[in-house]
Formats: structure tokens, sequence, C-alpha cells
């Protein structure tokens, strides 16, 4: 199944949104997830479906004035 | 007489009695950020959000900022007024506060920022129940609009982002200071604790100072010397100095018993 991840178009084999994270490796402490515009809580990500096409968005606070 | 220990700025619900905000971008190591924030008594700020970068720094930066601290996020990278209410809805669900800093650049030589789409963001903002702080070209009509649209307080920006050449917008600055009916906090171009100093005096009601800060050699002890700088130029502006004059007038008698 193709997603848009970051803005990219990527294949996924992930059925939830937290195979997801895991497929990709990232550090799920500081993550921000928001799927088609509306963010996720973290407590859910394991029973949040990936579905074809989805927008995917990771995300994390940085440094910044 | 005024009484300067009781001294707050009010935003929103929280009164801060700090009037230096400060940031933390740019910083050599988030580790120099809490005792940054310990040595200038900064209480509240800034933090931005991006896209996860798979091979930078893991660590989380709010891990960093000592829970007594209001976070500003700010809606850098947004390039309309939706980008950058998408970008504050994110922050606030992720948990940050209700304070939002708008930033809406197109510029990306001089980083001005974009009034119109500003004034936009805030109005949306402001009405969702956000602490709406627009950053802007100074300007007294957009001020006004920026007041009637919800926002919190107006920063309008000292001179470019980064380039810490001062008040450059010193005039204009002013006259949003003497006409704008919510506080004034002077963002950007910041370099130096002399011009925090004097954009205090004129009355500005906060500055918020990133780059000089955490760039330097010591971020806490530049920290300091800003606080102690904003601390000096508030009191200054509400002892009501006098003004500039033309000609010279003598501190000490001019009379005495030399001659007549």
């Amino acid at each position: 199944m193709k997603i848009n991840l970051n803005g990219k178009r990527v294949e996924s084999k992930s059925k939830t949104l937290m195979d997801l994270v895991l497929e990709q490796g990232f550090d799920l402490t500081s993550l921000i997830i928001e799927i088609n515009f509306e963010v996720i809580k973290q407590e859910t990500w394991q029973d949040i479906s990936i579905k074809e096409g989805d927008n995917v968005e990771l995300l994390s606070f940085v440094g910044g004035g | 007489m005024t009484d300067i220990k009781n001294d707050r700025l009010i935003l929103g619900d929280v009164e801060f009695t700090s009037r230096l905000f400060t940031g933390t971008g740019k910083f050599a190591s988030k580790k120099f950020i809490a005792p940054m924030l310990e040595a200038s008594g900064s209480q509240m700020i800034t933090i931005a959000l991006r896209r996860v970068d798979p091979t930078a720094d893991k660590e989380n930066i709010l891990n960093y900022i000592p829970d007594s601290i209001t976070l500003l996020p700010n809606t850098s990278g947004a390039r309309t007024a939706r980008e950058a209410v998408r970008i504050a809805r994110i922050a606030r669900q992720a948990g940050c506060g209700k304070f939002i800093k708008i930033e809406v650049i197109t510029d990306m030589q001089y980083l001005l920022p974009d009034n119109h789409e500003t004034l936009k963001a805030t109005g949306i903002l402001a009405k969702e129940g956000f602490v709406v702080l627009p950053y802007i070209m100074p300007d007294i009509t957009v001020t006004k609009q920026l007041y009637d649209a919800g926002a919190a307080a107006v920063m309008p920006l000292g001179s470019p982002i980064g380039t810490s050449r001062g008040l450059e917008m010193k005039p204009v600055i002013k006259m949003i200071i003497e006409t704008s009916k919510i506080p004034v906090v002077v963002d950007a171009g910041i370099g130096r604790p002399s011009q925090a100093a004097e954009t205090m005096e004129m009355g500005a009601d906060a500055v918020l100072v990133n780059t000089a800060i955490a760039t330097s050699q010591n971020p806490a002890l530049t920290g300091r010397a800003f606080a102690l700088a904003v601390e000096a130029g508030r009191i200054a502006y509400l002892s009501n100095m006098t003004g500039k004059k033309l000609y010279a007038h003598a501190s000490s008698p001019l009379t005495g018993f030399l001659r007549e």
C-alpha cells in the first residue's frame, strides 16, 4: 500500500499507526502524528489503521525563536 | 509612586514578572537552555514544530524546559494563514498550551513577516481560544486590526531575525507603543542588552531575544545580562525620565564665590 509520509509517497506494509512508527524506526517519546490533518493521540496509535493514500505527518518540537 | 515590585505583564490568564521572553533556537546544546532560563529569570520561551528527521538529534526539546516555563510555540515554516492555523492547532493538541506566536513568512531573504496572512490567522485562532502573539512588520494600522481580531499582544520586529541590528524600526515601534491597546513585545533583531534596555525605556512591554543569547559563548551569562537590561529599561520607563534638551542645563550651581 502507498501512503504519503511527511510529503513523500512511500510503500508501507504497516497495518496500524504504531506498526508504521516502528517500521520507520522513529523515537516514540517526542513524536506528534497527524493523519489527514487530524492529530492522533499516542494512546490510540495501536488502534488506528493505515489506509491507502493516507497523509501521515510525523512531527516533533524543535528549537525555534 | 510607581509600584515596581508589583509590576506584572498579563497575557491571557498568565502573569509574568519577567519581561524577557526567550527562544530555544540555535543553542549549541539543549543543555544550555535550562541554566539560561534560571539565570535570566525568563518565564516564556518559544519552540517550533518540524517534520521528524530520522537522521537528526532525537532528544525531545520539551525535556529541557522546566514545567514552570510558559511555552510559546511558533508557526515558523508557515507561508499562509491556513498553514499557521494548522501548526497552532497541532501544537495545542500536542499539549503545549494555548499560547501561539504567529509567524508567517514568505520573504526568504529578509525573513520579514506577511502582516496580511498574520492578521487572518490571528482572527481564526483568537476565536478558538488561543492566546495569540502575532509577529509583525511594525505598522500601527495592523496593530489596531490585530487588537480588533483578538490578539493578546503584538510583536513588531526591531530588525530582521538574527541580525542583531537592534531597533532599526524605532520610530514606528514608538508609534505602536503610544497607540496600541495591547501589550507590545519587540521581537527579532535585539542583539545586545543595551538595545533591549533602549526598547524597554521606550515603553515596550517586553522583548523576545533568541539568537543573541543562544549563540553566545555563555548563554546563561548573556541571558542574565539581558534580564538586567530589560529590568533597568523597564524601571527607567516607569520612572518617567525627562527627555533630551537642545541646550545644556547645569547640574551644579554656576554662580559661586569666584565672580558675581
